[in-house]
């Protein structure tokens, strides 16, 4: 493929979206007259079957050489035409694009202007297309197993999925027990599925599934590697307590000299637990959690004369002198499905949700409402920070059922003051479902629904929210704008926006539909795996419609909510897509690699040493070659490990180290193209 | 030199890291965002690739501005290449300002993924700081062909 550069150049119309606004016919005849160029021509959608037919053809009868495509942007396209040329027999590398849709005729009206542009725009493509060189591509065998970054449902699924296709599966989950938010719901929206009821087996599954390796109460600490070959280290906390011995009998919480004392996260707050825990009875796995923030003989040092639990523990499995354990492994591919956080309420302090017991988030509502929540399914005025009495003497009155409950939906979704422009996607459904579970276990509470608008778009998500209608639940549309107390009651003020009419609505108990937003420790991840964040935050995925379970990084998959929010089934087909996809690299086996890696000429490189300082990847070092019966040292590249960033190619000194097809005379000519007046 | 001409438009080039700035490009034009047309772009696998003299050599070539956009400082794609381009960026900023090099011209920013309307305002505050302080014409020299 040496010898005199043949370059044809291709300009899309891509319908109206380039040539609307660029003249395509003045920049084939421009493109006609630069050098090198064999061929030039337009088509309506170069992507097209017959618009590929028209390179391959040219490639054929002209024997082009190398190929300029002008449409949109690389990022979309640029696999494609490599495939195409690669078809007709030249090297893949051989390809450069113009990118005259996304940065042209998208963003510039002026017709003149933008045809001056995407002239421009090409001829720095066809200057380098001269200049390009033809790259091998690269094979590397793909570890046959997966991380998976979170254990919630999403996490479950696609654990499951890749173990039952006959991979190796490592779930990793942070808290002590998989199950994730879908663990703490009561029914599920529109068809009200008991949510235990369907996820339990899942968690069971995946605990006892002979490919998958769990590892709870454990975070992942360290990535490094590529697609294929990632390296990965993972730190199982200690829960002090010998996960072989411990039964889940649960003794050991009863001893606990401070149980019920510390609000129970999987409980929101709402039950009570001590310092040696199960999250909740179907926890899987049932082993018991000593919580070192509160225990008092991890803080204090002295708790009696020696810890109850360790005492109560028959089978000994309490043990204070465990230590966290670091475990490495190899994994081919990595899905995250780290999930989410549900919206701070107290964000928007007009609702006064920590100051009123009565005010609640829909999450503690659903506890509540949970048969095996803190309230056994009950729901009932709350009393917060109350201890619970212990003495018998003392009589409680058992607390009462609400007469009106009323729900605020968009908390903390579609609000620009709190900075979440978008819409949670699920609250005004799980609202409307908890709407119907309180004319399910209160009967005579009157139930009212504060609104922006109603989105019930999903499967049978409309005939919900009729039926719930029908069941007497009173829908308002109107914002709140406050919530204050009077006497033993909360008042809701807001304004029904259909009439017009400010009103001042008195409940019992207020539950926010609060939204989902990205979790707060969103950063550890991003700095482990570079992964990029929308607008809103939650992790990008590769292309919004085309790749929308990939990432920029190649082997890193997204799942569930840490994409954007999502209901149960979303999550659970997004996870399945996930699944099928990173099972793409394992079973075929082998991967391509970036094939424009930085290469040394030796002839010239002086050895000085400063790139193997400035590489990221520690892929370069300083080898002892033979220069005319001189040892001398130079540097050299290890191309599974360069990762084709080009960051050693701009500070080498001597211009030695180049980085493939972005090499110093491939870029200059461009700046040239693009810098002369 | 400066001849405050207002019909001046500059012609500028800019350099952008594939992963963070070109997509934000890419979506600014796909969110039908409009921007002024006069910067042209390179496209870098990392704004850490950009050697310094790449930004010379475009003066030099009769660019009247240089933009480098990469991701914002600790999102890299490779980890550190912006943290390079950030530190060669300041200390050639300094030498281009001892040679007489008006600040304006030579640029740097980052613009992530999801940062289309970031982009526009990169653009126009480039543009408008390049027209303000007229054409280059201090490092004209002379064509190569490459």
């Amino acid at each position: 493929m040496n010898g005199k550069p043949k370059i044809g150049v291709y300009i899309c119309h891509c319908g109206t979206n380039i040539a609307g606004t660029v003249n395509v016919e003045e920049v084939v005849q421009f493109a006609q007259t630069l050098p090198d160029v064999v061929v030039a021509r337009n088509y309506s959608y170069m992507c097209s079957d017959p618009g590929q037919a028209l390179i391959t053809d040219d490639i054929e009868k002209m024997g082009l050489n190398r190929v300029v495509v002008s449409a949109c942007s690389p990022r979309m396209h640029e696999p494609t035409f490599r495939k195409t040329i690669l078809g007709a027999g030249i090297n893949p590398y051989f390809l450069e694009m113009a990118n005259i849709r996304e940065q042209c005729s998208w963003v510039h009206e002026d017709p003149i202007a933008a045809t001056e542009k995407a002239k421009r725009v090409v001829e720095a493509a066809v200057v380098k297309a001269r200049r390009l060189e033809a790259l091998d591509v690269k094979e590397v065998d793909v570890e046959p197993s997966c991380l998976i970054i979170g254990a919630g449902i999403a996490g479950i699924q696609a654990a499951l999925d890749i173990a039952d296709a006959g991979f190796k599966v490592y779930l990793v989950e942070k808290s002590p027990t998989v199950g994730g938010h879908m663990a703490q719901l009561d029914k599920t929206f529109p068809t009200l599925d008991c949510s235990a009821c369907i996820l339990t087996p899942k968690m069971v599954d995946v605990a006892n599934h002979p490919n998958i390796e769990l590892m709870t109460y454990s975070e992942v600490e360290e990535i490094g590697g590529y697609i294929g070959n990632f390296d990965i280290k993972v730190r199982k906390k200690t829960r002090y307590v010998d996960m072989d011995k411990c039964t889940g009998c649960g003794d050991c919480a009863e001893a606990c000299r401070m149980a019920g004392r510390f609000p129970n996260e999987f409980d929101e707050g709402i039950g009570m637990r001590g310092c040696i825990y199960l999250p909740f009875p179907q926890a899987v796995p049932a082993k018991y959690t000593v919580d070192k923030d509160t225990c008092l003989f991890l803080t204090k040092g002295k708790c009696g004369e020696s810890p109850k639990c360790k005492d109560a523990c028959q089978a000994g499995a309490v043990n204070f002198d465990l230590e966290d354990e670091i475990v490495e492994f190899k994994v081919g591919t990595i899905i995250v499905a780290t999930g989410f956080d549900i919206f701070d309420a107290k964000l928007k302090p007009e609702y006064a949700y920590g100051v009123y017991d009565n005010v609640l988030t829909a999450l503690e509502f659903e506890r509540m409402v949970n048969a095996s929540g803190p309230t056994g399914g009950k729901v009932i005025m709350l009393e917060r920070g109350k201890k619970k009495k212990k003495k018998e003497s003392e009589e409680v009155e058992p607390p009462r059922a609400p007469d009106s409950v009323t729900f605020i939906q968009c908390v903390g979704s579609r609000d620009k003051s709190v900075g979440n422009e978008y819409c949670s996607r699920v609250c005004c459904m799980y609202t409307a479902k908890l709407a119907h579970l309180v004319r399910d276990k209160a009967p005579d509470a009157e139930v009212t629904i504060f609104y922006m608008d109603v989105r019930a778009f999903g499967k049978g998500f409309e005939e919900f929210y009729d039926r719930v209608r029908r069941e007497g639940v009173k829908y308002i549309r109107g914002n709140p704008s406050e919530i204050y107390r009077k006497g033993d009651k909360l008042i809701v003020r807001a304004e029904d926006t259909l009439t017009s009419t400010p009103l001042e609505h008195e409940t019992d108990m207020v539950v926010l539909s609060v939204g989902l937003c990205p979790r707060s420790d969103n950063r550890e991840i991003i700095d482990l795996l570079k992964l990029s964040q929308s607008s809103d935050l939650f992790y990008m995925e590769a292309h919004p419609k085309l790749r929308p379970v990939d990432t920029a990084s190649d082997g890193v998959y997204l799942a569930g909510v840490c994409q954007g929010p999502k209901d149960i089934p979303d999550a659970v087909a997004q996870a399945k897509g996930a699944a099928s996809a990173a099972m793409i690299p394992m079973a075929s086996g082998r991967v391509k690699v970036e094939a424009q890696t930085s290469v040394v000429d030796e002839a010239t490189c002086r050895g000085c040493g400063f790139c193997v300082e400035l590489c990221p990847y520690t892929a370069i070092e300083l080898v002892e070659v033979n220069r005319m019966g001189w040892p001398v040292k130079v540097a050299r590249v290890n191309e599974a490990l360069c990762k084709g960033c080009g960051a050693c190619a701009a500070a080498c000194l001597s211009g030695s180290i180049q980085q493939r097809s972005f090499k110093d005379w491939q870029l200059l000519p461009q700046i040239q193209a693009l810098g002369v007046k | 030199m400066a001849e405050k001409n207002e019909d001046f438009e500059p012609n500028i080039v800019a350099f952008l890291c594939n992963w963070c700035s070109y997509a934000g490009a890419d979506l600014a034009g796909t969110s039908r965002i409009q921007y002024p047309s006069n910067v042209r772009v390179i496209r870098v696998m990392c704004s850490g690739r950009v050697n310094p003299l790449f930004v010379m050599n475009a003066l030099q070539q009769g660019a009247d501005g240089v933009l480098i956009s990469g991701c914002h400082p600790g999102d890299c794609h490779y980890m550190q290449g912006n943290y390079y381009a950030r530190r060669r960026f300041n200390l050639m900023r300094n030498f281009l300002e001892y040679l007489g090099v008006e600040p304006a011209r030579v640029r740097m920013s980052w613009v992530s993924a999801s940062e289309g309307a970031k982009w526009k305002e990169v653009i126009e505050e480039v543009t408008n700081g390049v027209k303000e302080v007229g054409p280059m014409d201090q490092f004209k020299r002379r064509q190569l062909n490459w």
